[in-house]
């Protein structure tokens, strides 16, 4: 297959089975430097397995999940996944709801993760600032006080956002980020992450086909668990593969 | 020495006592209601008793002849005491007696009926005399009255206790009992006794060899040591033969004690399983531990206790039932307790499966203080009934029918079970529940009433189970307790969503202990255990059987 | 860095337990040694001795909160972190009985004598040192904790998973405890002590002096807890309760997290065990009754998860509510312990403490909601799931 130094995220033939059922099959895919991939397929396509497979929380039967080129995630755990610099966005947003917005921000906040140097920790001027900046791209500079559980889903969804951003990732996963917001957040979330995408790889999963076309990215169908077609929005939906899949049957 | 000498003999003589008062009272035992032998009143028998003590030898033999005539068992004891030379007879009344010595007096008994008759003065008692002639006439009597008895159990007896005595004496009683002997067990009993008693004091080679692969072929446990005792007395010519069936023995002896061992970890494992199945419904389906487990499996205990006390007031015939009745009770009473529990707390708590585990820990408490307060704090009596009374053996095991009976029962609620979960549409809907609970509740699954007759199922199994441990535990309010960490053991090691699961923990567990036990001590092998399966729960956090996939999370 | 830590640990609720802690520490065993008895003030032995044992108490359900509270482990065997700790001390209480025990061995326990041993075991050379007894105090629990909380967090054996097989460890530690020949007095435990440090336990200086230490651990407790709560860690301890694989998915290795937590916790718990078998003179196998250590958690549940006051009120609630059933209604302790655990899990899920925060947010309310609505976007309907 292609080369793999200089990808940032390369799969290749990955194969993953839960009590006989293959819920990932053979799956290829790669997403360069500064990339954004739009995937799109009918449910239970493998998207979030896919998700779970780079994160470290599934381990794949079959294949190479490689980072940056050279780092096989398979051998890794999701913490050490997380600091590499992946970051992941659920489909459910999952913040931390008890603490407060500043708080799930500071956590998340690119720092060490160790547990002394945790435990030590006190924020610098710098990390405040940066903070305040990221709480200013999502929206949520009025409440970063209040607990994450009073913000409603769509403030959540921007929280998570956000948090990703603290990471500093080089490499986003995020899924389904427009899931309950109303058109005009749908139209900011779309631009926000096109500006991201202009320093990192992007891997998005969405539903929502108006919002994959304002992305204007690559994208890739997945069906029972590998790729069915790539391409442009354009190219894909002219597929009469992906047409069956959806309309057809 | 010579006291000491005095003091063996008086000891011997004691043991011999009490075996014939024992074997009297089997005889006893077994021989009531054999309408072939002829009554005769207790004032009769007194009467030919006492004729036991005067006039010559030969009066004797015939007094011994009218005894026997009686058929009463109880005419047994009172002629081994007399062939000891233990019976006396009161000078001045005539009248025969058994004596105990009681500081400078002699207290007396009457020999038929074990009354006391106060005590005389050691000069005013007599020995009643006998000779080796009565001696023999004494055993050909006593043997005709068990060897050769009518009843099966009573000639069984007999045959078992002339096998312990091996006396050489018994040689010629025990050949003509062997030619009137139909019964197989007996008839191996007594070529066994036989054998045994050739082999310590035979003569002739031949005889003693075969009577060696007897004892090697018979399969009594106690073969190897027979063998081993009488390898002082055989001749040379046979040792090296012995010693080689010695060592097969003990090798068979091996393999029959590791079987032994397995049986012992199988009936353990039966109780596990009866206890821990239960939990690992509700825990497989609702995602909630049940610490009040354990008190249910409590409250079948008492439901059974409280099914016998009823039965013993009001109609003792019915004894033998009342397992048969307290099972469907107990079921019954720890099904809706448990729905009530469901019912009344744990709804409220779902997704919050440690609270769950704090308000059950809550209710055990209360129901342990409820069953104290009504019970009283002690352990009360559950008796077995007949058939689960007693123990046999089955080659070389032995078996107690009430383990053998829990170990099916364990297996007939596993079965039963298992056709409830595979084969009912109450079954089909627990385990779309365990498996994902939202979307069965999304396909029209009420799961809120599964969830409630999970719970009454579980709780009701957990009955069933008490009614099975009233029979081989101490009934106390702290019956559960004693089970719901092995329980929780099984659980966390079989995994849940499984019975099978279940089944292999319960067993594994059970036979593991059983096999550490001997080696490590009982509660060494207990800690063993629970270290075991912190380690094992490392390799396999979610247990042997567990779900996978996305659902499990 | 450590200094900021410490100023952070003491918001203003940490400060004045401390404060309190502090001022008991000191008045009340000045009020049992300094006001004779019968004047207005006087506190009695038994009273200082009492409370003494209900603030080692508070210890241990505070030791409990850190890793349930925080951290969502809902330990079951936290009592065998109190009875290893207990143990420790208790041994070293059994060296300074010297030759004043029953069979008057200057080397040996009695019961070791009883049991025939000739010469002390490994495991109790160095204990008539008060520093290596102490010592032990807190490495015995703590290297426990590490262990255990090593295998089970580093596998991710979460929820009852791990509740059941820490009832298994104190379970297994019970069992072990009974055994004569392990060395630690059996059935029995280990009792009649006579000195610690040179004076006699039942003193009434010493149980001042006990009373004062425990109040001071517990005060000192407090500021651990409470500053390691108020730290990042603390908030990705919380994090890590609410939503663990999210937070791993942010690059924190939650197993560490917890194996922190727990082991600070047994070392905490550890220290109270240590603090309280001079006080009740007793240490035997029943403190590792898995019983016992469910207790421990209903002190805390009553008192309030999840906050540092809460488990301290919760733990002295429950024993003063002890007391008075044990000695008036005997019979209905069982019943009222039971009706305790269902209540609180069923009506009261924070405890005091967080009724107490309800009913003081509810009055705050009205200004705040009005705020809400001004500030930033408009509350979105939450989609169906």
């Amino acid at each position: 297959m292609t080369d793999k130094t200089g990808t940032m995220l390369y799969l290749d033939g990955v194969s993953v089975a839960f009590d006989g059922f293959r819920a990932i099959n053979k799956l290829s895919l790669i997403v360069q430097p500064a990339e954004m991939l739009a995937i799109i397929g009918p449910n239970g396509a493998g998207k979030t397995t896919m998700m779970d497979i780079i994160t470290g929380k599934t381990r794949p039967d079959d294949g190479e999940v490689l980072f940056d080129g050279r780092t096989d995630l398979t051998k890794l755990d999701e913490a050490a996944i997380a600091n590499l610099g992946i970051g992941r966005k659920f489909q459910k947003p999952t913040v931390f709801e008890s603490q407060t917005v500043w708080n799930n921000l500071e956590m998340a906040l690119r720092k060490p993760r160790g547990i002394f140097r945790t435990l030590f920790y006190t924020p610098s001027a710098e990390d405040i600032a940066r903070i305040e900046e990221i709480l200013d791209i999502v929206r949520l500079s009025g409440r970063k006080d209040e607990l994450a559980a009073n913000l409603s889903h769509g403030q959540k969804q921007w929280l998570e956002i956000g948090m990703l951003l603290a990471q500093d990732p080089k490499l986003l996963l995020v899924d389904e980020p427009v899931a309950g917001m109303t058109d005009s957040e749908t139209v900011e979330t779309a631009k926000l992450l096109k500006n991201i995408a202009l320093t990192r790889s992007v891997v998005v999963v969405e539903h929502d086909m108006s919002f994959v076309r304002d992305l204007g990215s690559r994208v890739t169908c997945l069906a029972e668990g590998s790729v069915l077609a790539e391409g442009t929005l354009d190219q894909v939906s002219a597929n009469p593969l992906v047409i069956e899949r959806y309309l057809g049957r | 020495m010579m006291s000491d000498l005095i003091g063996t003999i008086m000891e011997r003589s004691a043991a011999r006592r009490w075996l014939a008062a024992a074997m009297a009272l089997l005889v006893a035992v077994f021989a009531f209601g054999s309408p072939s032998l002829a009554q005769v009143s207790d004032a009769e028998l007194t009467q030919r008793i006492d004729a036991l003590a005067p006039g010559s030898y030969a009066d004797r033999a015939g007094a011994v002849g009218a005894l026997v005539a009686s058929g009463d068992p109880r005419v047994v004891g009172v002629l081994q005491v007399l062939a000891e030379g233990d019976l006396l007879v009161v000078e001045e009344t005539g009248k025969v007696v058994y004596v105990e010595r009681s500081g400078k007096d002699f207290a007396l008994t009457d020999p038929l009926t074990g009354e006391s008759l106060g005590s005389v003065p050691r000069g005013d008692v007599e020995k009643v005399r006998v000779n080796n002639s009565l001696r023999r006439t004494l055993r050909t009597a006593i043997g005709q009255l068990t060897l050769l008895s009518e009843d099966r159990g009573t000639r069984l007896a007999a045959a078992q206790s002339i096998l312990r005595d091996a006396d050489p004496a018994n040689l010629q009683l025990l050949d003509e009992s062997l030619a009137a002997e139909i019964d197989p067990a007996i008839k191996r009993t007594m070529e066994l006794a036989r054998a045994v008693i050739t082999l310590k004091s035979g003569s002739d080679v031949e005889q003693i060899r075969s009577a060696a692969e007897t004892v090697a072929h018979s399969g009594s446990r106690d073969a190897a040591s027979i063998l081993s005792a009488a390898m002082g007395t055989v001749p040379d010519e046979l040792r090296a033969d012995i010693q080689a069936s010695i060592d097969g023995l003990a090798r068979d002896r091996a393999v029959w004690d590791a079987l032994q061992n397995v049986w012992f970890g199988v009936s353990l494992g039966s109780v596990l399983l009866l206890a821990a199945i239960g939990l690992a419904i509700t825990f497989g389906v609702m995602g909630v531990i049940n610490m009040a487990h354990g008190e249910m499996v409590m409250l079948g205990a008492y439901t059974t206790f409280a099914v016998q006390e009823t039965i013993r007031q009001n109609a003792p015939g019915l004894f033998d039932y009342s397992l048969a009745i307290a099972l469907p009770l107990a079921f019954l009473l720890t099904a809706l307790v448990g729905v009530a529990i469901e019912r009344g707390v744990i709804r409220w708590l779902y997704g919050r499966a440690l609270e769950t585990l704090l308000a059950t820990w809550g209710l055990s408490l209360i129901l342990q203080q409820t069953v104290r307060s009504i019970f009283g704090p002690t352990n009360r009596q559950v008796g077995n009934p007949s058939w689960m009374s007693g123990s046999f053996e089955f080659y070389g095991l032995a078996i107690t029918w009430s383990r053998l009976w829990i170990v099916v029962f364990a297996l007939a609620v596993f079965v039963a079970l298992l056709l409830v979960l595979n084969r009912t549409a109450l079954g089909l809907q627990m385990r779309a529940v365990t498996q994902n609970r939202r979307m069965a509740s999304a396909m029209g699954i009420r799961t809120p009433l599964v969830d409630a007759m999970t719970f009454g199922l579980g709780s009701g199994i957990a009955g069933l189970a008490g009614v099975a441990l009233s029979q081989i535990d101490n009934v106390s309010p702290n019956l559960g307790q004693g089970y719901i960490i092995d329980s929780f053991m099984v659980v966390v090691f079989g995994g849940v969503g499984n019975l099978w699961g279940t089944l292999v923990g319960a067993m594994t567990l059970g036979i593991a202990n059983k096999f550490l036990e001997p080696y490590a001590g009982a509660v060494l092998g207990k800690i063993l255990i629970l270290v075991l399966i912190i380690l094992f729960i490392q390799r396999r956090p979610r247990g042997l059987f567990a779900l996978k996939g996305r659902a499990v999370e | 860095m450590i200094s900021q830590a410490l100023f952070r640990a003491l918001d203003r609720k940490a400060i004045w337990l401390v404060g309190i802690l502090v001022a008991l520490a000191i008045l009340v065993p000045a009020a049992n040694l300094l006001i004779p008895v019968g004047q207005p003030g006087h506190v009695p032995t038994y009273v200082v001795t009492l409370f003494g044992k209900y603030l080692s108490y508070a210890m241990l359900a505070l030791a409990l909160d850190l890793v349930w509270g925080y951290c969502g482990i809902l330990s079951l065997g936290h009592g065998a972190f109190f009875a290893l700790g207990g143990y420790a001390m208790g041994m070293y209480l059994m060296r300074q009985i010297g030759d004043r025990g029953v069979y008057a061995n200057p080397e040996l326990p009695d019961f070791m004598v009883f049991l025939n041993w000739q010469e002390l075991p490994w495991y109790w050379q160095g204990f008539d040192n008060f520093w290596f007894a102490c010592l032990m105090v807190v490495l015995v629990p703590g290297l426990l904790a590490f262990v255990f909380g090593f295998l089970a967090f580093r596998s991710r054996v979460t929820g009852v998973y791990l509740s059941i097989i820490t009832q298994a460890m104190t379970f297994a530690l019970l069992l072990a405890f009974f055994r004569n020949d392990m060395g630690f007095g059996g059935n029995n435990g280990l009792t009649d002590f006579k000195e610690i440090l040179g004076v006699p336990v039942q003193a009434a200086t010493t149980r001042g002096a006990l009373f004062a230490a425990t109040a001071l651990a517990l005060a000192l407790s407090v500021l651990v807890c409470s500053g390691i709560v108020n730290s990042k860690l603390g908030k990705v301890m919380i994090a890590a309760r609410d939503a663990e694989s999210r937070t791993r998915f942010l690059g924190y290795r939650v197993e560490y997290v917890k194996l922190f937590a727990f082991t600070v916790s047994a070392v905490i718990a550890g220290i109270a065990g240590a603090l309280y078998v001079p006080q009740v003179g007793i240490i035997n196998p029943g403190e590792f009754d898995p019983a016992n250590s469910i207790e421990v958690v209903i002190w805390t549940a009553v008192g309030g998860r999840g906050t540092i006051v809460g488990p301290i009120i919760g733990a002295i609630l429950v024993h003063m509510g002890k007391s008075y059933f044990t000695s008036a209604l005997p019979e209905l302790w069982l019943f009222a312990l039971g009706a305790l655990f269902v209540l609180v899990t069923l009506f009261l899920p924070k405890g005091i403490v967080g009724l107490l925060g309800q009913y003081r947010a509810a009055r705050a309310r009205p200004e705040r909601s009005g705020n809400q609505r001004d500030a930033g976007v408009d509350p979105q309907p939450e989609p169906a799931e």
